[in-house]
């Protein structure tokens, strides 16, 4: 469990700009990446192929490549980031390049509650918000820093008095980044009313209970010419 | 609730509330529940505040790429399983699938990965069809067609395609690796609760047009991220009169729209499917329980649409997002079309990475490459499709065409019925069980710059190999491509068959 003062301190660094829409999990962490069994090595296999060329040398012309990009801590994104599969390793390899946050109007559904449970902060802010950030992140000869105060909840730009966005989370995600809840922990404080739900529920719904098992016994019984129905 | 209806006259209408944002859980209390809400609440262990709550799974799939991470954190922190017999994993994203036997894993990564999960299960007594076992396949294949998925069911997994199970009646949906151990640990998720959504299809999917076609119409219609947030419930004359095989394939791509859930109310064409397959179901105990499960009459929606099926043609996508979807008749639409900024440079970007250009017309698009499989098209209906449009054909000179069947059940019924014969005589690979080709985490992948016409859910950038050009489509539109080399209006070729 993190200390409370780290969760708390605000983010700060540099914002490169993704603007794509719709920039899915497949592109964030390729498949060839996907082969491990533990979490170690996929800030290789962020963005790979935009990040290198099919010889496996970076894309000059590629944001996070450019020098004035080389300490991005955000990212300023297109709407329905990370949208598509499932895969956590895409938020595990954001994180492990050094990013710290994603902002953007919208993010795929699965990719946002993995992201909460890495605490990866995502900041969802209207589009106008995220093309001023967009606008000042893509100066590429100086391109802002950017500042995500979860104290205050808003999103400012070093040296920019004038901008100030404010977004949000539920209480119960902002209480994992504050706190870095233990989630499973939490849920098995709750194992006497899951036994008690289980009972009930198998006693109302017999055939719900212990579905694979009873399918594989019964499977494995089978003789191998009977026909499967499919 | 107040809505508010716009018309297109390809027979679509959009219909939004009032107050899109800000559901009234008192109103919608008071008024009848939707199938969503009734899933949910009767699975909520308890509310754990205003959005979320602890949802009870009475099924967890697990695969061998998405689940390694989560039997670490159990084994970290000490951590029992405390339903083994309501989980299953099988090996399907990293398989080969030459047709050998028996199947050898040669990626040392990839084996180990298998290995791992066969350690994983062992150590915890979770039921497995392991590399080779003969009915080894798709994790949303198998389950299915062995009776595991029932009508009123929660089904989770590490897998984004589970919104498959909506075809059934059962709340779906996929997962992160985190969340899969807590669901080892718990049996039960920390839900954030959908929104409502209600998509009605009415009318007769015209002849050569599959619920492929129709879910790609959907989507190009709605947009990539047109169900976010929303668990969407189809009804309709045209949902109503789709196979099993069909409600799979419709409610499987409902998430390339962004949903977090696809149903189905159960009928007559589900619980058949369901009884024929599940001999252990007390069979008049459960058709008791699943009457209940549909929409109040009185039920709310935050959201209803409505399409024609008979506006429905066959559907080919031309760019790299699953949204990015015409008519095969259609010329490709040009960027400055696009609703905004934002999409025009998207719709750019894909056009530049695909090859093609505004204004080409799709059909006579040369592919070197046809794949059918996928836990959205790998089915038996799906390759009876296929060997209807290839029976008396050859696959065309210069295409590689390749047929995965969905599982090892779904493999022996082809070749039972000759469509493995017919497959191969015409010049297609008839291969063994996997994902394959869906997302080319195996060896089955595109060179860069080919073009392959495909029956799987997503036509990401490199999705299916590194520059690889991906238009999805049908089962019967792929064949028709392997048969004749390009993408081609299968209706043309249907007409001399009648």
């Amino acid at each position: 469990m993190s200390d409370i003062t780290h969760a708390l301190a605000p983010i700060e660094g540099t914002g490169a700009p993704l603007p794509l829409p719709n920039l899915d999990t497949d592109q964030i962490m390729p498949k060839q990446f996907l082969r491990g069994i533990d979490k170690a090595g996929l800030d290789k296999g962020l963005l790979y192929d935009m990040r290198f060329d099919e010889h496996g040398a970076p894309r000059a012309d590629f944001v996070l490549n450019q020098a004035a990009y080389r300490n991005t801590r955000v990212l300023v994104a297109g709407p329905n980031f990370g949208c598509g599969s499932s895969r956590e390793h895409a938020v595990w390899g954001l994180q492990q390049y050094g990013i710290q946050a994603v902002i953007a109007p919208s993010f795929g559904e699965i990719f946002y509650s993995n992201a909460m449970n890495n605490r990866l902060l995502l900041v969802m802010l209207p589009q106008a918000d995220v093309d001023r950030l967009m606008a000042v992140a893509s100066d590429a000869a100086a391109p802002a820093t950017l500042r995500i105060d979860l104290a205050t909840m808003t999103v400012g730009i070093a040296g920019r008095d004038d901008f100030s966005a404010g977004f949000t989370l539920s209480p119960r995600h902002l209480d994992m980044f504050r706190r870095g809840l233990d989630i499973i922990g939490l849920s098995l404080t709750h194992a006497d009313a899951i036994a008690a739900f289980a009972r009930r529920h198998h006693a109302a719904s017999p055939w719900l209970r212990d579905v694979a098992a009873t399918t594989m016994a019964r499977l494995a019984t089978r003789k191998d010419e009977e026909p499967i129905n499919v | 609730m107040k809505l508010d209806s716009r018309n297109y006259s390809d027979g679509f209408r959009e219909y939004t509330a009032s107050h899109p944002t800000s559901p009234s859980f008192a109103l919608i209390a008071m008024a009848g529940r939707t199938l969503y809400r009734k899933l949910v609440d009767s699975h909520t262990v308890v509310a754990l505040d205003t959005d979320n709550v602890l949802l009870y799974a009475d099924l967890h799939l697990m695969n061998e790429y998405t689940s390694p991470q989560a039997f670490a954190g159990l084994a970290e922190h000490g951590r029992a399983v405390p339903a083994p017999g309501q989980q299953l994993a099988v090996v399907d994203h990293i398989i080969p699938t030459h047709a050998e036997a028996p199947r050898v894993i040669r990626d040392p990564a990839s084996a180990l990965q298998a290995r791992n999960l066969k350690r994983n299960c062992e150590a915890h007594g979770i039921p497995l069809f392991d590399t080779n076992d003969p009915l080894q396949g798709i994790e949303h294949v198998i389950a299915p067609e062995h009776g595991m998925i029932r009508p009123g069911m929660v089904v989770l997994c590490g897998d984004s395609h589970t919104t498959t199970y909506g075809a059934f009646g059962a709340l779906g949906f996929g997962i992160g690796t985190s969340e899969v151990e807590h669901v080892l640990a718990t049996q039960t998720l920390v839900y954030r609760v959908a929104r409502d959504m209600r998509i009605r299809v009415d009318g007769e999917l015209p002849g050569g047009t599959m619920s492929k076609d129709l879910i790609l119409h959907i989507i190009a219609r709605i947009g990539a991220q047109g169900a976010r947030g929303y668990a969407v419930e189809f009804t309709g004359t045209a949902i109503r009169a789709l196979s099993m095989e069909a409600r799979m394939t419709l409610c499987n791509m409902t998430v390339e729209a962004g949903a977090r859930g696809a149903l189905i109310a159960p009928d007559e064409t589900s619980i058949g499917y369901v009884l024929a397959r599940a001999p252990d179901i007390d069979a008049d105990r459960a058709r008791a329980a699943w009457a209940a499960l549909k929409s109040d009459d009185d039920a709310g929606f935050e959201a209803e649409l409505a399409f024609d099926a008979a506006a429905v043609a066959p559907y080919v996508t031309w760019g790299t997002s699953p949204d990015q979807a015409i008519p095969v008749g259609a010329r490709v639409p040009a960027p400055a079309e696009a609703a905004d900024a934002i999409a025009q440079a998207a719709a750019e970007r894909a056009l530049g990475y695909i090859g093609l250009a505004a204004g080409m017309p799709l059909e006579g698009l040369p592919v070197q490459r046809v794949f059918i499989g996928s836990c959205t098209n790998g089915r038996i209906e799906d390759l009876r499709a296929v060997a209807a449009v290839v029976r008396g054909r050859k696959v065309a000179p210069g295409v590689r065409a390749m047929v995965v069947p969905g599982s090892g059940a779904v493999r022996a019924q082809a070749e039972a019925e000759g469509i493995a014969a017919l497959l191969t005589g015409a010049g297609f690979e008839w291969r063994k069980p996997g994902c394959s080709m869906c997302l080319a985490m195996n060896d089955d992948v595109l060179a860069p710059g080919e073009r392959c016409a495909s029956t799987t859910n997503r036509n990401f950038e490199g999705r299916q190999g590194r520059a690889g050009r991906t238009h999805l489509m049908s089962p019967a539109m792929a064949a028709a491509a392997a048969v004749t080399g390009c993408i081609t209006d299968v209706r043309r070729l249907e007409i001399e068959h009648v």
